[in-house]
């Protein structure tokens, strides 16, 4: 397909582009792009502030970013992150307002259950898909509506007290972190990032290290090759949602043990699990790639708050710089032909 | 290959560190600096800005409500809008209130808004950290001292509209929408059910829940299935979900003119959304509107909190004694005697002869 070299070269490029087209828009809807972005710069980058809260965006982001990606690489299309996320997020608080046990043991068992509630709701779909060839795509966004008016009902009958929130989840299973809350002036960051990060690392050696992350490779190039090379294609469909869930499932529980620390109706979906769906394509479905992703894109998210404040530019402009991004990315064949074309012109 | 790209990943996390280690030390200075000037606002000078839910200034509903307040009163006392006068702050995402409200608080407004009762539990949090602003929370109640609570009487103006769809309904089927099921949204429900059953006790309410403020696909679904089943008069306390409760009950008045289906809004005078054109001549579906002016309420803290006088610590409940709650100005497909009775009851609530429930 596309040479190493393009493969790197097409996101930069397609950032690149969706940064320019933004900076078009700006000028053409008569706003400034220099102070826009310098605005959207400093409202993530541009005191410790801003940076902790970009970081905490970014966290969820790159959980779910690489749910989106583990599954692609085996050839299946989760789009139920978001709902994997919810229901990781009610169980990890579930269990962090459950019990009552000393930290060291309590909030493994809190992100644990993230994980697993998560990777429980992502095997539904990958078992309809192994063993009825039901499409996961379809399976998977039936199950995100399922999740949110689950996770509603839970939160206002069962685990408080027809109350919108729940209760905080108590200090011993919370990720919140009174170190960066005081080194970045009471910004929302947590331990999360490093949860965050190691999860890129498993990522990494689960699918590049062990014979497992072979197969589900495999899988996804050809079905019917494994196959023939003896491989199980259903046991390993099922394995990746389940994998690709779980992922998912700590992301929500970042949500529920970190940034919030509580669980609470959703009006709608947080829109976290469909941003990974971007984050996976734009970061390659490489590990790597969706850290970076993930970090452009909680920038991006971030900084946009404060732009319409300081620069007077909608907030709306970042979304759309989102979806120029993501168009090119999506169209890499004409970026990888121009590549070729100046190469050509070049010689 | 392998290494190399490991190595990568190792400069990067290491370069992320060193970018954080160096913000680290700044901040003690940054916030030192900015705690300094904040207190002495003149009253000339204030300051006022509002954080919105998800739905943002644009919503039909009471984000946009409270965003046309806080200009009405940057108008009235000469602000202007930006980091010096007034201003909004959007919420994309729930994970976004605590950031604007921080945001905000360390852009120096005096009086900071949070819109709905989803950012309680944001508001309260930095309210908490952020000592030396104000902070207010419209339909919720939160703690601490350097927050205002308002609250409005919901359940008086849903029982206003409750008498108009008793009087109104000619099938006595009467259909309710809620959004989310909470105890604002109950409070709606309440309400309403207790006019309709003052006006026409035979009248059959169906009260149902979207379970979501911003679907109005759904909305559209559950308004056609209650006016399928002979429903006449929707009430919607529903925000986005409501605006296909509309959707639905134009195509209906669309292809049979002749055929009596209401809707009633919420929040805003929602005449504009019930107007359609059929047949070259003009109708509109909706009824009336439940009409909560956090407009006024916004105003009113705002000019409380210039004044000196904001009522941190306090619940503020805005009825229809206080002007924050009232049927809508359009009032033409109502008829005189309905709106006599609307009075009549309207008089018995002021002088406390009727006690209106807020729970179902």
């Amino acid at each position: 397909m596309f040479s190493r070299t393009q493969t790197i070269l097409i996101p930069v490029i397609s950032v690149v582009l969706g940064l320019l087209i933004g900076a078009v828009v700006m000028l053409v809807s008569g706003y400034n792009p220099i102070e826009g972005y310098s605005a959207l710069l400093r409202g993530s980058l541009g005191d410790s502030f801003y940076i902790g809260e970009t970081i905490r965006q970014i966290t969820p982001y790159i959980f779910a970013g690489l749910a989106v990606a583990f599954a692609f690489r085996t050839g299946l299309f989760n789009i139920g992150v978001e709902g994997q996320l919810l229901v990781g997020w009610i169980a990890s608080v579930w269990v962090g307002l459950a019990f009552d046990l000393p930290k060291i043991i309590h909030l493994p068992m809190a992100v644990l259950a993230g994980a697993i509630a998560g990777a429980l709701w992502a095997f539904i779909p990958g078992l309809l898909k192994a063993k009825l060839r039901v499409h996961e795509v379809i399976v998977t966004i039936m199950m995100n509506y399922i999740a949110l008016h689950l996770v509603n009902y839970l939160v206002r009958y069962v685990i408080s007290d027809q109350q919108n929130t729940t209760s905080r989840v108590p200090e011993s299973a919370s990720l919140k972190s009174p170190f960066f809350e005081a080194l970045t002036e009471f910004s929302t960051m947590h331990y999360g990032i490093f949860l965050a990060l190691a999860g890129a690392i498993i990522y990494y050696v689960i699918l590049e290290k062990t014979s497992t992350g072979f197969e589900l490779r495999s899988v996804g190039f050809n079905q019917n090759a494994s196959q023939y090379a003896g491989m199980n294609v259903n046991r390993n469909i099922i394995l990746s949602m389940v994998i690709s869930g779980a992922f998912a499932g700590l992301g929500g529980a970042m949500e529920g043990l970190g940034t919030f620390g509580y669980a609470f109706i959703h009006g709608a979906f947080s829109g976290v699990g469909f941003d990974g769906i971007a984050v996976a394509l734009l970061g390659g479905n490489v590990a790597i790639g969706v850290v970076l992703a993930a970090a452009l894109f909680g920038i991006l998210k971030q900084g946009a708050l404060i732009m319409p404040l300081q620069s007077g530019v909608p907030t709306e402009l970042v979304e759309i710089v989102i979806a120029i991004i993501i168009f090119f990315v999506a169209s890499s064949y004409i970026i990888a032909y121009l590549l070729q074309r100046f190469k050509k012109g070049a010689q | 290959m392998k290494k190399r790209k490991f190595g990568l990943a190792l400069s990067m996390v290491l370069a992320a560190g060193t970018i954080l280690g160096a913000c680290g030390s700044d901040d003690n200075e940054s916030s030192d600096g900015s705690s300094g000037g904040g207190d002495d606002a003149a009253s000339n000078d204030f300051t006022v800005s509002m954080v919105t839910d998800t739905g943002g200034v644009d919503d039909k509903s009471f984000n946009q409500s409270a965003w046309e307040g806080l200009q009405a009163f940057g108008e009235e006392y000469d602000l202007e809008e930006g980091t010096n006068g007034y201003n909004y702050f959007q919420s994309n995402n729930d994970a976004d209130y605590v950031t604007n409200f921080n945001t905000a608080a360390r852009s120096e407004f005096d009086l900071v808004f949070g819109i709905g009762f989803l950012l309680t539990e944001a508001i309260g949090q930095v309210a908490a950290q952020q000592t030396d602003t104000n902070f207010a929370i419209v339909d919720d109640v939160a703690e601490g001292d350097n927050v205002a609570s308002i609250t409005f009487k919901e359940h008086e103006g849903s029982f206003l509209v409750g008498v108009v769809a008793g009087l109104t309904t000619e099938s006595n089927k009467i259909g309710f929408i809620g959004g989310v099921e909470s105890d604002l949204i109950n409070k709606f429900a309440a309400g309403f059910q207790a006019g309709v059953e003052a006006v026409n006790p035979d009248a059959q309410i169906d009260i149902q829940f979207s379970g979501d403020f911003n679907n109005a696909s759904r909305g559209q679904q559950m308004a056609a299935a209650m006016y399928g089943s002979g429903t006449d008069v929707i009430y919607h306390a529903a925000g986005g979900t409501g605006n296909g409760v509309f959707t639905e009950a134009k195509n209906l008045k669309q292809q049979d003119p002749d055929r009596q289906v209401w809707v009633i809004g919420v929040d805003r005078d929602q005449a504009e959304e019930g107007a359609l054109t059929a047949n070259g001549e003009e109708y509109n579906v909706t009824l009336t509107s439940m009409v909560k002016r956090v407009d006024i309420a916004v105003q009113d803290i705002s000019k409380r909190a210039m004044d000196g006088d904001f009522p941190g610590g306090e619940v503020i409940e805005y009825g229809i004694e206080e002007g924050g709650i009232s049927i809508a100005e359009t009032q033409d497909n109502l008829t005189q005697e309905i709106l006599d009775e609307v009075e009549n009851y309207k008089q018995q609530i002021l002088d406390g002869e009727i006690e209106v429930p807020s729970t179902r």
